[in-house]
């Protein structure tokens, strides 16, 4: 029999019985699809996630007060447990590490500002002239903290595009007198709308000198210390060099933790990495499932054309030949519902990317792939038996069944 | 040469714990050309005997040789090849593959055989004509009478130009008329040569063929051409 009526002849068999052709079509469909859409879910927020922490600025080295436990028994620890706190000193003292290009401490804090008899509460960022590059904000008008000794802390604040709106309207902001807590500010810069991001939310953020901050929450810590280093490859050298400096000046003990921004990120890509793969997994076994009702669908379709099998075998069919028609039927069953599910499955991806714009969901290629081969894999192997009993069937047993 | 020629076929069942002898110690010879009947009983051993000559069943002992050749040593598949283009089956209840047209059942043994699509088209257009079917070649099974059904059932059989015709109660299913019409197309194909061999319980259409076998408890009762065969 030649391929092409083998294929004919398959088509017009699965096309012959719509009912059970068209389920076993739509099962595969699914399997596909629950993986494209799966995976797309899983992938964007990879995606997502590494997405924001890219913004966060580029090769960052940050310092947080208190020892995350992986430092060892260490017998100063035996003394005190309590953590040195971080000082703007530390962080002085951090800018004269031969791999630092800039670097910004940062105190928070939560404070009231109003202008105009308006109030409204905000988080406030003490830091320098250097956290606004650091972090890649933008100023949208006026300019950012001036460049100043880190002691001084003017009366000075750059306030988010936000609080601007709230607090302004259509008036000018830059320029005017603010007060936050309990002191007068003059505005000197507003940044640039940059929306919901991971931490902080720069929209509702009024950024003061460290030294300032400090003084209004009564307090001489900081809650970070940023490090930009000067390329990629300085990034662990930096963050030696200053896990160095602070035990020295911290009297040998370890009690900050440094972490670069690319192990945190190498950390949420594997994770969200390893949760797209479990995701694929739990996806596969629909396809499972829908191979073996394909291989159902195809006993059944044995079972029903028994006298059309013993007829073939009659008019000289090799038992090669109706393997081949059956094996074709099954391959054609999971390969419209592979293409369908896909379809479906793009579909799908592409509504999410309708209803929530910030979530990147494609699918992974290997995904695609993966479940596509998946579903013309299955469909031909659990249509195998089928086939192969078919094959089987003695002729005069068959025909009798007509 | 005889183009059949059984010796001590033996053909047993299991049915439950007894055996059923459904042949037994058979021996015949049919030469080409000629138009057997075969006649008996239910549970005679016709059918069994029609499935053993057309390949679709073994015999547990004794040999056949079909056109001097030995075919119950050969595997399924050679056996599929000889059926394919040596017999021509006609069956009672017509067996049409009811999703495909007059024409393409017709083309379905040349289709198994792979024989190219063009040539197909041109021999089924022929045997259309041959058998009446002009304007039906792109009907259903279902959208043609029980002649028209029979019409392409044998148009089929023949459409690789088999030596040989095995026919399970052509008019079983028909009136006496269209079972007449069927009769005369077989008996006309017999005409041209073809080797035809019928089962029939019908004694009309028994006493019609030129040799009549009759079988009784998987044993050749009688044979008409017998002494014929004695002779030569």
């Amino acid at each position: 029999m030649r391929l092409a009526d083998t294929l004919r002849f398959a088509r017009d068999a699965a096309t012959g019985y719509p009912m059970r052709t068209t389920l076993s079509v739509l099962a595969m469909s699914i399997g596909v699809a629950a993986v494209v859409i799966l995976t797309a879910l899983g992938d964007g927020a990879r995606r997502y996630v590494v997405g924001q922490f890219s913004s966060l600025g580029t090769n960052l080295v940050i310092v947080l007060p208190g020892r995350s436990g992986t430092g060892g028994f260490n017998p100063a620890n035996a003394i005190t447990s309590t953590p040195r706190d971080l000082t703007v000193d530390d962080a002085a003292s951090l800018r004269r590490l031969p791999g630092a290009r800039r670097v910004a401490p940062l105190a928070v804090g939560t404070s009231e500002i109003s202008f105009g008899g308006k109030l409204r509460e905000v988080m406030v960022a003490g830091s320098t002239a250097e956290f606004i590059p650091l972090r890649n904000f933008e100023i949208a008008q006026g300019q950012g903290l001036p460049e100043e000794d880190w002691s001084r802390g003017s009366s000075v604040a750059v306030i988010g595009a936000k609080i601007r709106q709230e607090l302004f309207g259509s008036q000018p902001a830059v320029g005017q007198l603010v007060r936050v807590g309990d002191r007068r500010l003059r505005v000197i810069g507003v940044l640039k709308s940059t929306g919901q991001g991971l931490g902080l939310n720069t929209d509702e953020l009024v950024i003061v000198p460290v030294s300032l901050a400090q003084a209004m929450f009564n307090s001489n810590t900081l809650f970070r210390i940023m490090i930009e280093a000067n390329s990629r490859e300085a990034i662990p050298g930096t963050k030696e060099q200053a896990m160095d400096l602070l035990k020295q000046r911290h009297r040998g003990e370890e009690d900050v933790t440094v972490i670069t921004q690319d192990a945190v990120l190498a950390t949420f890509d594997k994770l969200l990495g390893a949760l797209t793969l479990a995701v694929a997994g739990i996806a596969a076994i629909s396809l499972a499932v829908a191979g073996i009702l394909v291989m159902n669908v195809m006993l059944v379709a044995v079972t029903q054309r028994t006298g059309e099998i013993g007829l073939l075998k009659a008019l000289g069919a090799s038992a090669r030949s109706i393997r081949l028609a059956f094996l074709a039927e099954a391959a054609m069953l999971s390969a419209v519902g592979a293409l369908l599910g896909y379809l479906l499955g793009q579909m799908g991806a592409f509504a999410l990317r309708q209803i929530f714009p910030v979530f990147p969901a494609y699918p992974p290629d290997w995904a695609v792939i993966a479940g596509l081969s998946t579903a013309l894999a299955t469909g031909l192997l659990f249509g195998v038996m089928p086939a192969r009993r078919a094959a089987r069937l003695d002729p005069v047993q068959a025909l009798m069944k007509h | 040469m005889s183009l059949i020629q059984l010796a001590g076929i033996e053909r047993r069942f299991l049915l439950g714990d007894t055996t059923v002898h459904a042949l037994a110690g058979l021996n015949l010879q049919i030469d080409a050309g000629e138009y057997v009947a075969i006649m008996g009983p239910s549970g005679s051993g016709k059918s069994t005997l029609l499935n053993l000559l057309g390949l679709l069943d073994r015999p547990n002992e004794g040999s056949y040789l079909l056109e001097g050749r030995d075919v119950t040593t050969l595997s399924p598949d050679e056996q599929a090849s000889v059926r394919s283009t040596r017999i021509g089956f006609v069956f009672q209840s017509f067996h049409l593959v009811p999703r495909l047209t007059a024409a393409e059942n017709i083309a379905l043994p040349m289709m198994l055989a792979g024989i190219p699509a063009s040539q197909r088209n041109q021999r089924v257009t022929r045997a259309l004509k041959d058998f009446g079917l002009d304007n039906r070649a792109d009907h259903k099974p279902d959208q043609l009478s029980g002649g028209q059904r029979q019409r392409v059932a044998i148009a089929r059989a023949t459409i690789m130009q088999p030596a040989l015709i095995l026919a399970d109660e052509p008019t079983g299913n028909l009136d006496r008329h269209t079972g007449e019409e069927v009769v005369h197309l077989l008996e006309a194909l017999n005409a041209s040569g073809v080797t035809l061999i019928v089962v029939t319980h019908d004694q009309d259409m028994g006493a019609r063929a030129k040799r009549q076998l009759v079988m009784e408890d998987g044993r050749l009762k009688s044979d008409s051409g017998a002494n014929a065969h004695a002779s030569g």
